[in-house]
């Protein structure tokens, strides 16, 4: 072999080992984090995390009981507000989907899902905490559903195109109407599919911090009413982590090792639902 | 849908379809809403300041005097830093996981990409403080310093909240995006390249760099942008990392700020409407520039890998 045979395997090898190398730097940090997360925060967490409500400054004892209650009501509504617009829209890109207002749409949400979210915040301040003149859950409700609606809607427009079209002619043949075809054989078909980018979008929103500030506020209390300012997990991870004691340190840490394990939890069962139905991938 | 289906006009499908429409309307509507309002409410801010707004660095609520030079300044440099340092990375991870990797390691190595960027951003946040500045301070900014003191880049006293950390930060944020994008791009560069490339003698290295890589350029950079589209717009975990300071120097070791913090530390504090409507400009600026790259990214990442949704594959 040439002399220049074998540095060209030399660098082919080399540059191999350096795409490794650089794919296990990236890696690092996830472990690095998760390392962390688990270290600082797992010997903060007991009972009372769980259950209690913030105690005043030294005092020990405390939980973000209300900040886990808030977290889930502000979500939930926001998902009863996007997840209805962004499935919906979503059937509209596979059903409908191949003229101009489709790709217009195909084209907005992919950029809305980049759109930084606090730009969004400021959206949801200005229609629904000004006029009002006080914070609301509600508004962080809807600033969340409008960060979803985007994600949604291009999951479940990919989820439905998987449908092979011979059900579609099958059941078209069968006299069956377009509008019944559509949502009782093909979405019904790609269900579990719009289940998992559904859970994928409340993983991401639930962990969302920038929409929140300036629209549920957060609470020092245990709140339930969608009119008036509430406590969020990333909300109180925030205020902990910024603020200057040691005792707020140690809570942030353990609030984020909560937060961390609902978003994985969602994330791991979004997967699940895939699998039941495509396989891998 | 490759096949056109028949059309049945009856009322239930006129009626599913004009819903479905109207849903589907909504999206464009949002973001033409959402320009058009934060324009209305900037302003009085572009009115009175101008283009001055863009470069002059004064930000005094006292005196109604506002600038967001510092901000764009910051927010550009910061990103950019992110991406210098991402870059290598999320292609190294691209690269290996479509070329090199053994098959068994492919999908475990993907799945760990991607709950990178399942992380919250309040929660690199969190790290970011109490992990990776303490790291900085102890182990990294002594040997940058003996090395690169002599440069504007690496001047000054290191408090820890700096462009520095917020750069790392970014930078570990947006490796998954770029990287989930770029194997999806990788993944759609036919067989056949690849195979011409061995097939005329090259090795691995060079079939994937004089093959793979040219024919996914447009690709590969389109998700280049969508990472630098994530790192402008974002916020907490580089609010708490940066240092908040209206300043603009070369020193990456001192604090500075970006659009998106600024946003999140003195909206709630804006009392006058002056002020307000500074950083509603403030918010359309991010807002225009963040949709520009995500609009050019995501045309240059569809003309090599059509139709995909990438993106939402990250996570």
């Amino acid at each position: 072999m040439s002399a220049r045979a074998i540095r060209r395997r030399i660098l082919s090898a080399a540059m191999t080992g350096l795409v490794g190398v650089l794919c296990a730097a990236a890696v690092l940090p996830l472990v690095l984090i998760f390392a962390d997360l688990l270290h600082k925060g797992a010997t903060s967490i007991d009972w009372n995390f769980f259950v209690r409500t913030p105690v005043p400054i030294g005092q020990s004892g405390g939980g973000v009981a209300h900040a886990i209650v808030g977290s889930a009501i502000i979500v939930g509504t926001a998902c009863l507000i996007g997840l209805p617009i962004g499935i919906g829209a979503g059937i509209y890109l596979a059903e409908y989907g191949t003229g101009r207002l489709g790709w217009t749409v195909r084209f907005v949400a992919d950029v809305l899902n980049g759109t930084p979210s606090i730009v969004i915040g400021i959206l949801a301040w200005t229609w629904f905490v000004r006029p009002v003149g006080h914070f609301s859950a509600l508004a962080a409700s809807v600033a969340l559903a409008m960060l979803m609606v985007p994600m949604v809607a291009r999951t479940t427009e990919e989820m439905v195109r998987l449908v092979p079209h011979s059900l579609r002619e099958a059941a078209l043949a069968l006299g069956y109407p377009r509008w019944r075809t559509s949502l009782q054989v093909v979405v019904r078909t790609a269900v579990a599919g719009i289940v998992t980018g559904a859970l994928v979008a409340v993983a991401r929103i639930a962990g969302e911090t920038a929409p929140l500030l300036f629209t549920a506020l957060g609470n020092l209390n245990f709140s339930l009413s969608l009119g008036h300012p509430m406590q969020a997990l990333p909300l109180q991870i925030f205020t902990y982590a910024t603020g200057p004691f040691e005792e707020w340190h140690r809570l942030a840490w353990a609030s984020a090792l909560v937060l961390m394990a609902l978003v994985l939890l969602l994330a791991m069962a979004a997967r699940w639902a895939t699998r039941q139905r495509y396989g891998t991938r | 849908m490759s096949v056109p289906l028949p059309t049945f006009h009856n009322r239930g499908d006129r009626a599913y379809r004009v819903t479905l429409t109207g849903l589907a309307a909504l999206l464009p509507l949002l973001l033409v809403v959402v320009g058009a309002e934060l324009a209305v409410r900037a302003w009085p801010s572009i009115h009175r300041f101008g283009f001055n707004f863009l470069w002059t660095g004064r930000w005094d609520p006292v005196t109604e005097v506002y600038g967001a030079g510092p901000l764009i300044f910051g927010t550009l440099v910061s990103s950019l830093l992110a991406l210098l340092l991402a870059v290598p990375l999320a292609l190294g991870v691209a690269i290996f996981l479509t070329e090199f990797a053994p098959k068994w390691l492919r999908r475990p190595v993907a799945f760990l990409v991607e709950l990178l960027a399942a992380v919250p951003s309040v929660v690199y946040g969190v790290w970011g403080i109490f992990v990776l500045i303490p790291f900085l301070r102890g182990h990294v900014v002594p040997g940058l310093k003996a090395v690169l003191g002599w440069s504007p880049f690496f001047s000054g006293v290191f408090y820890g909240n700096s462009m520095l950390a917020g750069g790392i930060i970014l930078a570990i944020m947006i490796v998954p995006y770029i990287a989930a994008v770029s194997r999806e791009v990788l993944l759609a560069v036919p067989g056949s390249q690849r195979e011409a490339a061995l097939g005329l003698g090259a090795t691995r290295w060079e079939a994937v760099w004089s093959a793979v890589l040219p024919y996914g350029r447009a690709g590969v950079i389109g998700a280049v942008m969508l990472g630098l589209g994530r790192a402008l717009g974002e916020t907490m975990a580089v609010t708490m990392v940066i240092g908040n300071r209206h300043d603009i120097g070369a020193s990456l070791l001192q604090p500075g700020y970006t659009m998106a913090a600024a946003l999140a530390n003195e909206f709630s504090e804006a009392t006058t409407g002056m002020y307000l409507a500074a950083l509603f400009e403030v918010g359309l600026l991010l807002f225009v520039i963040t949709v520009t790259v995500n609009a050019l990214a995501r045309l240059l990442v569809w003309r090599v890998a059509r139709g995909g949704s990438a993106g939402s594959r990250a996570l």
